[in-house]
């Protein structure tokens, strides 16, 4: 396969599910403003949006308050915001056209046809900041929706070779990614002293990191009790059966990394890598990671993230 | 309406035999099916993102070309003797290039002039001496055909290059098939999904002769925002081969390879669909990223095949195509069997005054234009158009050729204001391998979709539609 078109493949997989994910954050904060103030974050809440989407340096450029309709209007809809959804649909779109014969006929329909919504929902809503709930709401839900379909159609359809294994790829190391940034942004609701501070108000804020990587649902078949900070930070970092807990996310990671190797018939610097995450976590508790510093783990492991990225990267993609 | 050939009616009251059914249909059907099915027809490319890019035009940087879903039929006597008119045309030509890049004979027989082909801008000096594999210059020929009555098939132009279009003709038998079951059930419709296969075959047979094993071929692309890329990725998936643009690819040691996952693969075809000026910067221009630096040097040394031959576009110049019955009779012995056009060359002092006298009613093309760019239709130019063509013309006489304005056949047409009579062309898609020539019945039909409209490209407003060739005239 021409590395070009691995490359492609690989990040329409992380666009779509950056897109995804995006959505999810947009929804689980709107959810949360909408509280009355004496529930209302300690920390600014949009501000924390743009951070853990990466977009906060950026952001500043274009608008001078971090409010709901600019954060939103900037994460969802602005062309200026290189992650923006649009532009991750967009460049997701532009990557697919790339390597149409890597993807099967209804992956390409599905994007196309998403990428040609989204050209008609703008020119509907030519003025993002404008846009009122209702129509956020149903744009979120296509966005999710065209991610989960594309995902869905590569499932059903795809031959079980190198070209599946990087789209698979993509999708693991891009939601590991997203969860360790909302983890990061929200490290210090989840320290244990929060307990005590926080009682029913934190509570909203818990549930709120769950909801941005749909998890909130899966907390209480895991746990059956009500939501404790730790458990929070257990679910989303340690969990196997969680899939989009850190560990889950690696062994989907690992799993694709070797596929490919197999194929090929070589292992290399990323495969290694990755394992050698993978079993850091493996070998790791919640009570140790508190001990040692929450943020310290989920910065590392990001740095780590990153790191295989470029392997990745430079084994396969630039050829 | 009675100067042309209309291919339903010939003028008469009632069809020919070969369109009864499509007249029945046309008759009972109601309009806004039509309308239904056109509109549908439209969702569906939009969907499949069949599109192409128009240079030029910055608003719509990917546009739709027009499906018309009344088809185009052909009777298979008429196929036949069509069918037959291409293969010899095609083989004249393969013949024509090994000749002028070999021994020249045609030159030395004085039935061409010398500096026709050395100053042609289509020649390449590089090949001279030089065969292509197997003899094969061009593998695949798009020879565009038009009909002014029932009897002859004229040839319009021939396309040696890198023709396109035949993701249509495939198309647009998909969506006739999906759209108009019912119709298309009634005929016998002969038919051409193996095109791709035919293809991939032709290819296969021209690797290299010394190619070790099953021959790596690809499609080299210029890339996305190329007007016609969406054929490349297209035939690619049906071939099952790769589609590799120039950055994919290297050459070290006069062998070609392209960068893969698994490290460097060794490339033994190269369908290209990128023009010779940017084939190999080392060898034609140097500026250009859409090749491979060493490319020329690979294939002058035998490792691998391009098809179509640098240089084979000497063969479709609009000044060579005027002597295609003489290079006919000339390599086969055999009178042509499609004709020519008749065609003024304005490098000869006669034919330039006829036409400088005659603008207003002829077609003015350049030789080496392509795409119905940089063309004059004398009926229908304004009196500032005819006089930028006469100057361009005193300028530069070598440079232009001049034809009758056709009467071309007209079609039945599913317009928004009804079903009205529109010219059209037709361009079969002929492949040669070292095992032959292959042809599906068929081709793709343009169609000029303006009332009057004599221009079917598509990048000046032509549209498509199905070409049936029937297994039997009446069915």
């Amino acid at each position: 396969m021409l590395a070009r078109t691995a490359d492609n493949i690989y990040w329409v997989s992380r666009y779509l599910e950056r897109a995804d994910f995006l959505a999810r954050l947009i929804e689980a904060s709107s959810r949360i403003s909408a509280l009355p103030t004496a529930y209302a974050a300690k920390q600014d809440e949009w501000t924390s949006v743009l951070i853990a989407s990466g977009a906060d340096e950026t952001f500043p450029d274009h608008f001078e308050v971090a409010n709901e309709a600019n954060v939103t209007a900037y994460l969802a809809f602005d062309a200026r915001n290189p992650s923006s959804i649009r532009n991750c649909i967009q460049f997701a779109r532009t990557n697919a056209r790339a390597v149409r014969t890597a993807v099967t006929v209804e992956m390409w329909e599905h994007i196309n046809s998403a990428w040609l919504k989204l050209k008609n929902f703008e020119s509907q809503h030519p003025e993002p900041t404008a846009i009122d709930r209702e129509a956020l709401n149903g744009f979120l839900d296509f966005v999710k929706e065209t991610s989960s379909l594309y995902d869905g159609h590569g499932y059903r359809t795809m031959l079980r070779n190198d070209v599946y294994f990087f789209a698979r790829l993509g999708v693991s190391l891009e939601r590991a990614d997203n969860t360790a940034r909302v983890l990061d942004v929200k490290y210090q609701l989840l320290l244990p002293e929060n307990e005590t501070v926080g009682g029913s108000v934190d509570y909203f804020q818990w549930s709120t990191i769950l909801r941005s990587v749909s998890a909130l649902t899966a907390y209480h078949w895991v746990y059956r009790e009500s939501i404790k900070p730790w458990n929070v930070a257990d679910l989303l970092i340690l969990r196997p059966e969680m899939p989009r807990s850190l560990l889950s996310c690696y062994g989907e990671v690992v799993r694709w990394l070797d596929a490919i190797g197999n194929q090929y018939g070589r292992h290399g610097a990323a495969q290694r890598q990755a394992r050698a995450i993978k079993r850091k976590l493996e070998g790791a508790s919640i009570k140790e990671i508190f001990q040692s510093g929450l943020h310290e783990f989920v910065d590392g492991f990001i740095t780590e993230t990153n790191g295989l990225a470029s392997a990745i990267a430079e084994q396969y993609l630039l050829g | 309406m009675s100067q042309f050939f209309d291919e339903m009616t010939n003028g008469a009251a009632e069809p020919r035999a070969l369109y009864r059914r499509i007249a029945e249909w046309l008759r009972s059907a109601p309009p806004e099916l039509l309308d239904a099915r056109r509109e549908q027809a439209e969702i569906l490319f939009r969907k499949i993102g069949i599109t192409f890019a128009v240079y030029g035009d910055k608003e719509a940087a990917e546009r739709l070309i027009p499906f018309d879903i009344i088809p185009r039929l052909l009777g298979r006597d008429e196929w036949t003797r069509l069918e037959a008119g291409l293969v010899q045309r095609v083989k004249a030509l393969n013949m024509f290039l090994t000749d002028i890049y070999g021994r020249q004979e045609i030159i030395k027989a004085g039935l061409i002039p010398q500096d026709l082909i050395f100053r042609n801008e289509c020649y390449r000096p590089e090949m001279q001496g030089r065969r292509a594999p197997h003899d094969i210059w061009t593998h695949i020929a798009g020879i565009d055909i038009v009909r002014i009555d029932d009897e002859d098939f004229y040839v319009l132009e021939d396309n040696c290059r890198t023709p396109s279009g035949v993701s249509y003709m495939l198309e647009d038998r998909e969506m006739m098939m999906r759209l108009l079951p019912g119709l298309f059930a009634q005929h016998a419709v002969l038919p051409v999904d193996n095109y791709p296969d035919n293809l991939l075959a032709s290819l296969r047979s021209a690797a290299p002769p010394h190619c070790p094993g099953d021959p790596c071929i690809v499609i080299l692309t210029p890339g996305q925002f190329n007007s016609a890329y969406y054929e490349h990725s297209f035939l690619a998936d049906k071939l099952g081969v790769e589609l590799v643009e120039g950055r994919d690819l290297t050459v070290r040691d006069d062998i070609v390879y392209m960068r893969t996952t698994e490290g460097e693969k060794r490339v033994d075809v190269i369908y290209r669909r990128v023009d010779d000026d940017f084939l190999d910067p080392l060898v034609f221009r140097p500026d250009s990223v859409l090749g491979a630096a060493g490319l020329m040097g690979a294939y002058l040394a035998g490792n691998v095949t391009l098809a179509n031959a640098p240089g084979a576009g000497l063969a479709d110049d609009k000044a060579v195509y005027t002597y295609m019955p003489e290079i006919i009779r000339f390599y086969l012995g055999e009178d042509a069997k499609l004709k020519n056009v008749r065609t003024w060359r304005c490098r000869e002092p006669d034919a330039l005054k006829y036409v400088l006298e005659h603008l207003s009613e002829l077609v003015v093309k350049e030789v080496n234009g392509s795409g119905g760019y940089g063309m004059l239709v004398g009926p229908h130019a304004s009196k500032e158009q005819i006089e930028t063509f006469r100057q361009k013309l005193l300028r530069d006489p070598d440079g232009f050729i001049a034809q009758p304005t056709l009467s071309l056949s007209t079609c039945p047409t599913s317009l928004p204001g009804g079903v009205a009579p529109r010219h059209v062309d037709l361009r079969p898609f002929v492949l040669c391998g070292a095992d032959g020539v292959r042809i599906v019945p068929g081709g793709l039909t343009r169609v000029a979709l303006k009332e009057g409209s004599l221009v079917v490209n598509s990048s000046q407003g032509g549209g498509t539609k199905d070409t049936w060739v029937l297994a039997d005239n009446a069915k």
